[in-house]
């Protein structure tokens, strides 16, 4: 099987595309990275990608809703070809603002298996502050291609709106029964609400990314692409002081598991 | 004239963020009662607009069915607001820039609605009680910002701004008058800041010429011979103790990088920013800007422009440097300081924090640039007059260092289009501050919009690696003025200003030439690419336009539409400043008669020294900026068990797939130039090498900055201060091989009140940037493990004069701390090389609070406890024991090292000093003795509290000052 193919797209205020493009090319996918205006003026060219990911970044400068401009142009110049790229087993991330033009956008939440739609967003941190943040995560299941049940991640989180919310409790009875609830953040103690600031936003049970009813679409607030090496973490020195000295090969960041996992099943 | 009204609200159930952080800002004005607070978002949209399309843009643009209340409403010219309601609307004033407003055209034409007139604001309810003056002060002291913002009381509802009329060309001439005080005079009234030697230079050629200037000329010498852009105080020759020091900057800061003649300086002095070398196919470059006047009067646009501006500094370095990491320090007023207090006409310091904090923020974070490396530093003396420093490094490929101008090339200006945004702002910022800044200056403020400078940036990169351009350089101070002067000086450059695309109509040809409208950047563009050049901004939503073209006559000649009102040679623009000589005394201070001083107890001194704010933990500020994009952070500005340790530089590998990096820090401590300005830049230089260092940066391969804040230096006290400060400069860097690549200065830092004026304290803040091989080498401050040996690197003297620990117990001290210039650059690289073979676990510098300070924070940085002797270590003459805690002597260290590395550590450190004082332990407390006398036993818990607390409370309005 040849190289996947994955189409990083940028938009005017895209700021997480370079390391998001090395990081799947790290997993062995080749990246284009194109602009917007490229794929409205021709939105075939994603059928030559197996995968699309929208990177983090503060589209057209967040200025309304986070990720609001970028979505609605997703939905109309790129709505049928998303759904063609999905229909063929393509895959969609969308990381931090990637995340909240996909939930702006509808193709998040998404309705259920059964057609019934569901409504959720992402709204102002709790603290109404923006906040960089390192913080523990856990997938619990195996819905999602990029994801394994059991995983535990240490990512970090770098946002002013990743608050999740539903408009009604029978959207979230839904999101967790459909098991698409792809990351949740992790307390000290498991099985306890997170809270402030593990959980660092006041997102809705936990909620730090979601998967689509395919498990091919997978949005998440937290950052994989800057964890790809070890010396990334915030507390690499102290590790590495326990293993006497740093190792003299670059060891993986937890980050990596998700370009991984994308890759690994793109290939398949 | 009707307008359509959007309302939009979270839904009650889910809370209201921006309304409960009002309510948290309320006691600071004893106005807790006026809550709770509602909060909606307001759009006004033109009447011409359907029912449908407004609902449209209302429901799939504005708002979010899914979590918020959207109301729609016809509202008549006129009309009121529920007068019950205790309301206040904010909205930017007419022509300040308004990010949102590009955002919703831009959603709106793909919704395929052509919007028309449009203006948004925010609408704060306050449900409690609260009478009509209350609300005032709440909106100007807490919303909003009365010079750039307008503020709608009770029932007013916002209206839509008029728009100004077409402007109708017509050429100004200005007469020169004969008399000395009439030249003076003229200067003053045009706001130019241009002394009187200067007008009379310029009246000689104008008279040579045969003409009067047209007020453009007049205003392009001026921005062209300001403080800002030719720093004619520091070119000066000046008079001191006797001698005639030549052009000072030469003399000093220039004289060390000449002399010491480092291999890996590329480029220093002569471009936007230095340039040295980095790995095998990259440079680095790196520049450090103030923005101090415009964020007195508006901390958050302020610094926000700042950052913006020394940004557009790298992309105008060499052809163009893609920025990888941003610095800032802020020094301001006390943010505890009691509001009735303050000098007339000042912001209250914790309203500047928080302002500028956030301005670094929103326009940092939104151009995807790391913010790695700062510091807060307070003092009262800065209440009036705060200073703003943002730095930015870049990293450019090698072949992209070099620019040049040549004849035939096109002027094309990108990105944002230009407005009446900061003119006069190179003169302005020359000026000293007075009560009535805030209301005179406030077209002196420039709001940006990062998205803007983003998209040129992203075009920038792009053009510079398909080799469209020759030349590039930043709008900054002085707009298209300095811009294309610059660019032009050895050639020529004949420019049409009608050509420039302006935000609104009515711009005169002066106002577009000295414009400070932010995200512009101007190339000399050969005319073969012109056009691909023009295509690829276009390709992206970048404006561009064709101001001229550079030409050979060695001449600046202006135009508009045709019309000519300005030409004069580059040679009188660029040479024509007239030199001055000017004076300079410097005399010591009187001794602080310390016989009566009897210290505090130790752990009390301890205690607020853990809690003054220059110490604690800045932890609320560095989490607001993101520090980690790009993906290239190592060692972040918060480490240890808690995340919450103070880090002493931070640590970067800018290539992806690559372990080379560099160590970024700074230095700074104004108060030891209260005693001798000489020692605080000594000082400042080792502090910010320390700092670098003791991450793992090279010390053989670092370059610093040097950025000054002065007061006024037409008084020679104040200019001796300088010179002192300047020789400081060049005797560390040549004792640490360490050159300066650039630097910028910023002087008239007084603020003149009724009572007299107050300057701020000397300031020389100094950036440093060295290599670190690989970054899997770096350390942190943290302690690593119980039973490590603990080592103090250094000598330490009795040094308390200016020190943190003498502040707090309401003493100054005499002597502050000098640089031994014969072992401070070995003692650097021998630690440099046991960090670099692994010997080293933590290590931290000593600064602010001597070694008690370190002590504590590496201990509960790491979570072990910490038992020193310090009567084992080595001094300067006898120190008693309050001075062996908290002197601040330089090139200290205090280092972990594990018990099986010790003797090759001690090895490394033949001939120098370095004693073992203890070593860690598992209980969590500090413990320093002298000899068997215990100084201070104390646990670390309630010291680690009070460094992470008390900054924050203060900013979470949880402390009362």
């Amino acid at each position: 099987m040849a190289e996947p193919e994955v189409l990083v797209l940028r938009a005017a205020g895209t700021n997480c595309n370079e390391e998001t493009a090395y990081a799947f090319e790290l997993a062995g996918a080749k990246t284009r990275q194109i602009h917007v205006n490229r794929l409205k003026e021709n939105s075939k060219i994603l059928d030559d990608f197996g995968a699309v990911v929208i990177p983090g970044g503060f589209s057209y400068g967040d200025d309304i809703a986070a990720g609001s401009v970028l979505a609605l142009e997703l939905d109309h110049a790129l709505g049928d070809s998303l759904r063609r790229l999905l229909s063929r087993g393509g895959l969609v991330l969308g990381i931090c603002n990637g995340f909240q033009v996909l939930m702006r956008s509808g193709l998040l939440p998404g309705p259920e298996a059964s057609g019934a739609s569901l409504s959720a967003s992402l709204i102002d941190n709790e603290s109404h502050r923006y906040i960089d943040r390192w913080v523990n995560l856990r997938s619990e299941h195996d819905h999602s291609h990029f994801l394994r049940a059991g995983l535990d991640l240490e990512l970090p989180v770098a946002h002013a709106e990743g608050r999740f919310v539903v408009a009604s409790d029978q959207d979230v009875k839904a999101l967790e029964a459909g098991r698409r609830v792809a990351l949740r953040y992790l307390g000290q103690k498991a099985g306890e609400a997170a809270g402030f600031p593990a959980n660092p936003n006041g997102s809705l049970n936990d909620i730090a990314g979601l998967s689509d009813a395919s498990g091919q679409v997978l949005g998440l607030m937290p950052h994989p692409e800057r964890f790809l090496f070890d010396w990334q973490h915030p507390q690499w020195t102290r590790r590495a002081s326990d293993a006497k000295t740093a190792s003299s090969k670059n060891a993986q960041g937890e980050g990596f598991q998700i370009f991984e996992n994308a890759v690994r099943y793109l290939a398949s | 004239m009707s307008t359509w009204q959007v309302e939009i609200g979270t839904r009650a159930q889910l809370g209201d963020a921006l309304g409960q952080a009002v309510e948290r800002d309320l006691p600071w004005l004893d106005l807790e009662r006026a809550g709770p607070v509602r909060t909606r978002r307001l759009y006004l949209l033109d009447a011409a607009l359907a029912r449908t399309q407004v609902d449209l843009l209302a429901t799939r643009l504005l708002g979010d069915e899914v979590v918020e209340e959207i109301k729609v409403r016809k509202v008549e010219d006129g009309s009121q607001r529920d007068a019950s309601l205790s309301a206040v609307t904010v909205c930017r004033k007419p022509g300040v820039m308004d990010p949102v407003e590009a955002s919703v055209r831009r959603g709106a034409s793909e919704l395929g609605i052509d919007l028309g007139a449009f203006r948004s604001g925010t609408l704060y309810l306050f449900e409690g009680e609260v009478n009509p003056d209350e609300l005032q002060k709440i909106g100007a002291n807490i919303l909003a910002n009365p010079v750039v913002d307008d503020i709608l009381c009770g029932s007013t509802t916002l209206t839509f701004a008029a728009t100004s009329g077409a402007y109708v060309f017509e050429r100004i001439d200005v007469p020169l008058p004969d008399r000395d005080e009439d030249l003076l005079k003229l200067s003053q009234d045009l706001g130019l800041s241009l002394n009187l030697a200067e007008m009379q230079t310029i009246k000689a050629w104008f008279d040579e010429a045969g003409r009067d200037p047209s007020d453009i000329e007049l205003e392009t010498l001026a921005q062209t011979w300001s403080e800002h852009c030719k720093h004619k105080t520091f070119a000066a020759d000046v008079r001191f103790r006797g001698e005639v020091i030549p052009n000072l900057l030469k003399s000093t800061v220039f004289r060390a990088t000449k002399e010491l003649d480092r291999d890996f300086c590329v480029s220093v002095f002569v471009d936007n920013a230095g340039i040295v070398e980095f790995d095998d196919k990259h440079n680095l470059c790196f520049k450090v800007e103030t923005h101090n006047h415009p964020s007195a009067i508006d901390p958050y646009g302020g610094a926000g422009t700042g950052i913006g501006g020394v940004i557009r500094d790298i992309l105008g370095t060499g052809l163009g440097g893609k920025p990888v990491a941003n610095t800032n320090v802020f020094c301001l007023g006390y943010p505890d300081a009691d509001p009735n207090k303050l000098p007339a006409g000042t912001i209250h310091p914790l309203r500047v924090l928080k302002g500028v904090v956030s301005g670094v923020r929103d326009y940092g974070n939104r151009m995807g640039i790391p913010t790695v490396n700062g510091g807060l530093f307070f003092d009262e003396r800065y209440t009036g007059n705060p200073l703003v420093y943002a730095g930015t490094v870049g990293i450019i490929p090698k072949d992209r260092c070099l620019k040049e101008t040549k004849p035939g090339d096109k002027i094309v200006a990108l990105g944002g289009a230009t407005g009446r945004d900061g003119i006069q702002g190179a003169t302005f910022s020359s000026r000293e501050l007075h009560e009535d800044s805030e209301s005179l200056d406030g077209s002196a403020v420039q709001i940006g919009n990062a998205i803007t400078e983003k998209r040129t940036m992203d075009v920038l990169l792009q053009a510079r690696d398909r080799g469209l351009y020759r030349n590039v350089t930043d709008c900054g101070a002085g707009g298209f003025s300095s811009a294309v002067g610059e660019m032009g000086e050895l050639t020529g450059a004949r420019v049409d200003l009608a050509n420039a695309p302006t935000k609104y109509p009515g711009l005169s040809y002066r106002e577009i030439w000295i414009s400070e409208a932010q995200e512009r950047m101007v190339f000399a563009v050969p005319p073969e690419n012109l056009e691909e050049m023009l295509a690829l901004a276009a390709s992206e939503d970048v404006e561009a336009c064709v101001l001229g073209e550079f030409t050979d006559s060695k001449r600046l000649e202006l135009m508009f539409d045709g019309h000519v009102i300005g030409d004069m040679t580059m040679e009188f623009l660029h040479n024509g400043l007239p030199k001055t000589v000017l004076e300079a005394v410097w005399d010591e201070p009187a001794e602080e008669d310390l016989a009566d001083f009897e210290p505090a107890p130790f752990e009390t001194v301890l205690k607020k020294l853990m809690a003054h704010p220059n110490v604690a933990s800045k932890e609320w500020v560095i989490r607001q900026y993101d520090h980690e994009v790009q993906s290239t952070s190592c060692i972040k500005s918060l480490v240890g068990v808690d995340l919450d340790g103070p880090g002493d530089a931070a640590v970067h590998a800018p290539v992806l797939g690559s372990t080379k990096g560099f160590a970024l820090g700074c230095g700074m401590n104004p108060h030891y130039a209260d005693l001798d300005p000489y020692h605080m830049a000594t000082a400042a230089i080792d502090e910010a090498l320390r700092n670098v260092v003791a991450v793992g940066g090279d010390p053989d391969r670092c370059s610093i900055l040097d950025n000054f804040s002065w007061g006024n230096t037409a008084k020679p006290d104040r200019l001796g201060a300088l010179v002192r400060a300047s020789q400081g400069c060049y005797d560390a860097a040549m004792a640490y091989r360490t050159p300066f690549i650039s630097g910028k200065d910023s002087l008239n830092n007084e603020y003149a009140t009724s009572a007299g004026t107050i300057c701020i304290p000397h300031t020389l803040l100094v950036s440093a940037l060295a290599i670190v091989d690989d970054v899997r080498q770096s350390v942190t401050m943290d302690l690593k493990r119980a039973g490590s040996s603990i080592y103090l690197v250094g000598l330490t003297g009795d040094e308390l004069g200016g020190s943190l620990a003498m502040r707090v117990q309401q003493r100054r001290g005499n002597h502050a701390p000098q640089l031994d210039r014969r072992t401070a650059l070995p003692t650097l690289r021998a630690l440099h090389l046991a960090i670099k073979t692994g010997q080293v676990l933590s290590c931290h510098d000593l600064s602010e609070g001597g070694l008690a300070v370190t002590a504590a924070e590496s201990a509960f940085a790491g979570g072990f406890g910490l038992d020193l002797d310090l009567g084992l270590m080595p001094t300067r003459g006898t120190l008693d024991a309050h001075t062996r805690l908290f002197s601040e002597s330089l090139t200290r260290f205090l280092v972990e090292v594990a018990p099986e590395n010790c003797a090759a550590f001690e090895e490394g450190f033949a001939g120098l000093t370095l004693t073992r004082l203890g070593e860690s332990q598992e209980t969590k407390r500090l413990r320093l003795r002298l000899d068997q006398k215990v100084l201070i036993d104390c646990d670390l818990d309630p010291l680690h509290e009070l460094h992470r607390r008390s900054l924050t409370d203060i900013l979470e309005g949880n402390h009362r000052g």
